[in-house]
C-alpha cells in the first residue's frame, strides 16, 4: 500500500481533465525526478473514488476540486478527515455550455456572453417559458457548482427554485447534454469542446468571466500524511512549479497536448486538448475559434499559492448552499486546509515569487497592482467577481450573512 | 433488508449476488445500467447499496443520497467509526458501500464481509481466467512451432517437442518462448 511506500515515491490520484496537467507533466518531463521523488499516477472516473483512495491510503495525494477538500475536513456527508492543500493546481478553466437553442435564446449575439446580460436573459426566459431548467455540474462540492450558483443568484435566478442543479461526472457531461438529460453544463475542458464538436451545446460563458481569478483544483493530502512526508511534499511543490513553467510556455503546447491525450492520462483528442490549454475555445459548431486569455490559469501571479482567503471564500459558499450557519470553529478549520506555510517553506530560497501575505481581499483589483513580496516580484491583474463585489476575509461572517441562500 | 448491487460488470454483479443470496431476510437487486440509475435506486429504496469503487456514477449517486428526500431515509457513507476496519477492507477489495442511516452495524458487517469476499473471489477468478487464456495461447504457439519443425526438418512430433524442450533448457528459457521465436523466425523467412 502507498502509505508503506519508500520515501521518495508519491502516488497521486487524478481525474481525466486538462487541469490534471501539472502532476502529469512533472512526471513526464522529469521535474519530479530532478527533485528526488518519483510520481505514480492513478486515474479514476469519479471524485468519490479519488477521495476514497486518498483517505484509505491507495494514494498519497490527489488532484481535487477545491471545495471537496474543505467539505471532507468539515465532515460534510462522511466522517471528518482533515485534508491539507499545499498547492493550488490551477484557477478557472471551466465553461458554461448550453443546449444550442437555449444558448441562442439567452445569448442572441453569440460569442462569449456578458455574465450579467446572459443572466438577465436567462431570468426572462425562465419567466416566459415557466419551465424550470436543469444544469449539470461535476460535483456538489466543486468550484463549478459554486461559481454557477454565485452567477445565477447574483442575476436573480434562484438555484433549486428556478433551476435544478444536478451532478454529472465530467466524462458524461457532453452525453447528458446531447440526450436532453440537462439543458446546460458547467464543466472543465475538454468536455465543453466535446459537446460543441458534437453539436450538442454552445459555450456561453467561461467561469473566468464570473470570477476572473477563481480557485479551481488543488493538490490535497491527508494532513497526517503531509506532516509525515513533508520533505517529499515540498519536493513535489517545487516539481509542480517547474511543470507549470513548462506548461505555460507556448513552445511546448504540442508536446504537452500529446502527452495529456495519451490513453493513460486523458485518453482524448490531442487537438481539443491543445485548444483548451492554449485558452482557445470553439464556442459553437462551425464557428471561429476564440482566444480568451487566462481561460485556464496555471502559473503566473503565483497562481499556485494557496491563499487562505480562497479557502474562506469556498467556506462562505458551502455555508450558503448547504443551508448552514456561520460557525467560527468550522471557519477556522476550513481556512487551515490551505497551507501557504508549506508552499513557502518549499520554495524559499528558489527564484519563485512568494507573496508577503497569506490572505488577500479577493476580487478587489480592477487592474495591474504590485503586491508586497517576501521574495521575487509579481503584479496581480484584474481578479474581480463579475458583480464587482469583493470578498474581505476579515469580514467573513458579515459576507456570509449578507448572501441570499436562494 | 433490501440490498442494491450497482456494477457495470454484469458478471461481477452476478458473483456478488450469488454470494449474498445465502443471507436470510435479504432482497437483492442488481443494477448494471448507468442510464436511469438514480431513478432505479429510487424505486428499489434500498437499505444498503454496494457499488464497485471505481464506478463512474458514484458522484451522481452520492449527490442523490445527499439531497434526496424521496428515499425518506437518508443514506450515508459509512458512518460508525467502529466500522473503519471493515470499510478499509472493502475499499481495498474495490467495494464502496452506502447504508441507510441508523442501520445497526451488526447487520451491516456480515453483508460487507461477504461482499468483500465475493469481490476478492471475482478478482481471483479474473486472474485465473487471464492465466488460462495465456496458457491456451502458449499451447497454440507450441503446436505451431512443432509443425514448422516437423515440416522443415522431417521430425516426428515427439522429436519436434524434444528439440524445443532441449533448446529451452540450454538457453534457460521457457518452451513457449522458444516456440514463439521459432514461429517468428519462420514468418520472417516467408513461411506462413
Amino acid at each position: 500500500m502507498a502509505s508503506e511506500a519508500v520515501s521518495g515515491e508519491l502516488t497521486v490520484g487524478f481525474l481525466p481533465l486538462v487541469d490534471a496537467c501539472l502532476p502529469i507533466l512533472a512526471r513526464e518531463h522529469g521535474f519530479a525526478e530532478a527533485e528526488g521523488i518519483s510520481l505514480r499516477l492513478v486515474r479514476d472516473m469519479s471524485w468519490a473514488t479519488v477521495l476514497d483512495r486518498l483517505l484509505y491510503g491507495h494514494s498519497d495525494a490527489a488532484h481535487m476540486v477545491a471545495p471537496l477538500a474543505i467539505a471532507t475536513t468539515l465532515g460534510r456527508g462522511r466522517p471528518a478527515q482533515p485534508l491539507s492543500v499545499p498547492f493550488v493546481l490551477g484557477l478557472n478553466g471551466n465553461a458554461v455550455t448550453m443546449r444550442p437553442d437555449l444558448a441562442r435564446a439567452v445569448n442572441p449575439a453569440g460569442g462569449l456572453g456578458d455574465p450579467a446580460a446572459v443572466g438577465a436573459a436567462l431570468k426572462a426566459h425562465l419567466a416566459q417559458t415557466g419551465k424550470p431548467l436543469r444544469f449539470g455540474v461535476v460535483h456538489r462540492y466543486s468550484s463549478h457548482n459554486y461559481m454557477l450558483r454565485y452567477w445565477l443568484a447574483a442575476c436573480g435566478v434562484r438555484p433549486e427554485v428556478d433551476v435544478e442543479i444536478t451532478t454529472i461526472a465530467p466524462p458524461f457531461c457532453a452525453d447528458a447534454l446531447e440526450f436532453g438529460e440537462v439543458d446546460a453544463i458547467c464543466v472543465g475542458e475538454p468536455w465543453n469542446s466535446v459537446a460543441v464538436e458534437r453539436g450538442a451545446g454552445e459555450i456561453v460563458l467561461a467561469t473566468a468571466q464570473i470570477w476572473r481569478r477563481g480557485v479551481e483544483k488543488v493538490l490535497a493530502l491527508r494532513e497526517p500524511v503531509m506532516e509525515e512526508r513533508r520533505a517529499d511534499v515540498e519536493a513535489l511543490v517545487r516539481a509542480l512549479r517547474k511543470a507549470g513553467e513548462h506548461f505555460v510556455d507556448p513552445v511546448n503546447l504540442d508536446a504537452n497536448a500529446a502527452i495529456l491525450a495519451r490513453a493513460e492520462y486523458l485518453d482524448g483528442n490531442a487537438g481539443l486538448i491543445r485548444r483548451a490549454i492554449s485558452d482557445r475555445l470553439l464556442l459553437a459548431q462551425g464557428g471561429q475559434v476564440l482566444h480568451y486569455p487566462d481561460f485556464m490559469f496555471q502559473h503566473r501571479e503565483a497562481a499556485n499559492f494557496p491563499w487562505v482567503s480562497q479557502a474562506e471564500w469556498l467556506y462562505s459558499q458551502m455555508v450558503r448552499w448547504d443551508g448552514l450557519r456561520f460557525d467560527s470553529g468550522d471557519a477556522r478549520k476550513a481556512a487551515r486546509v490551505f497551507r501557504p506555510d508549506v508552499y513557502r517553506s518549499a520554495l524559499l530560497g528558489t527564484g519563485e515569487p512568494l507573496p508577503g501575505a497569506s490572505s488577500k481581499v479577493e476580487g478587489s483589483l480592477g487592474g495591474p497592482t504590485s503586491v508586497s513580496m517576501q521574495q521575487g516580484v509579481i503584479t496581480l491583474e484584474n481578479n474581480r467577481f463579475f458583480d464587482r463585489r469583493p470578498f474581505d476575509p476579515a469580514l467573513l461572517q458579515s459576507y456570509i450573512e449578507s448572501q441570499s441562500q436562494t | 433488508m433490501r440490498i442494491a448491487i450497482v456494477d457495470e460488470s454484469a458478471s461481477r454483479a452476478a458473483v456478488i449476488r450469488e454470494g449474498l443470496a445465502m443471507l436470510e431476510d435479504c432482497e437483492i437487486f442488481v443494477v448494471t445500467e448507468r442510464r436511469g440509475l438514480v431513478a432505479r435506486i429510487g424505486e428499489i429504496a434500498p437499505d444498503i447499496v454496494l457499488m464497485d469503487l471505481g464506478n463512474p456514477s458514484r458522484d451522481v449517486l452520492e449527490e442523490y443520497f445527499a439531497v434526496s428526500r424521496v428515499l425518506g431515509r437518508p443514506i450515508a457513507m459509512f458512518v460508525d467509526e467502529s466500522d473503519e476496519e471493515s470499510i478499509a477492507a472493502s475499499v481495498d477489495a474495490g467495494v464502496s458501500s452506502y447504508v441507510v442511516d441508523g442501520l445497526a452495524p451488526h447487520r451491516i458487517r456480515p453483508i460487507l464481509d461477504l461482499a468483500v469476499r465475493r469481490f476478492n473471489a471475482f478478482a481471483r477468478l479474473e486472474a485465473d481466467l487471464a492465466e488460462a487464456k495465456g496458457k491456451l495461447a502458449e499451447r497454440e504457439v507450441v503446436d505451431k512451432a512443432k509443425r514448422i519443425l516437423m515440416d522443415s526438418r522431417g521430425f516426428s512430433e515427439p522429436q519436434a517437442y524434444s528439440e524445443l524442450r532441449k533448446t529451452a533448457m540450454n538457453q534457460g528459457k521457457r518452451i513457449a518462448d522458444i516456440a514463439e521465436a521459432v514461429v517468428t523466425a519462420h514468418q520472417l523467412m516467408g513461411g506462413k
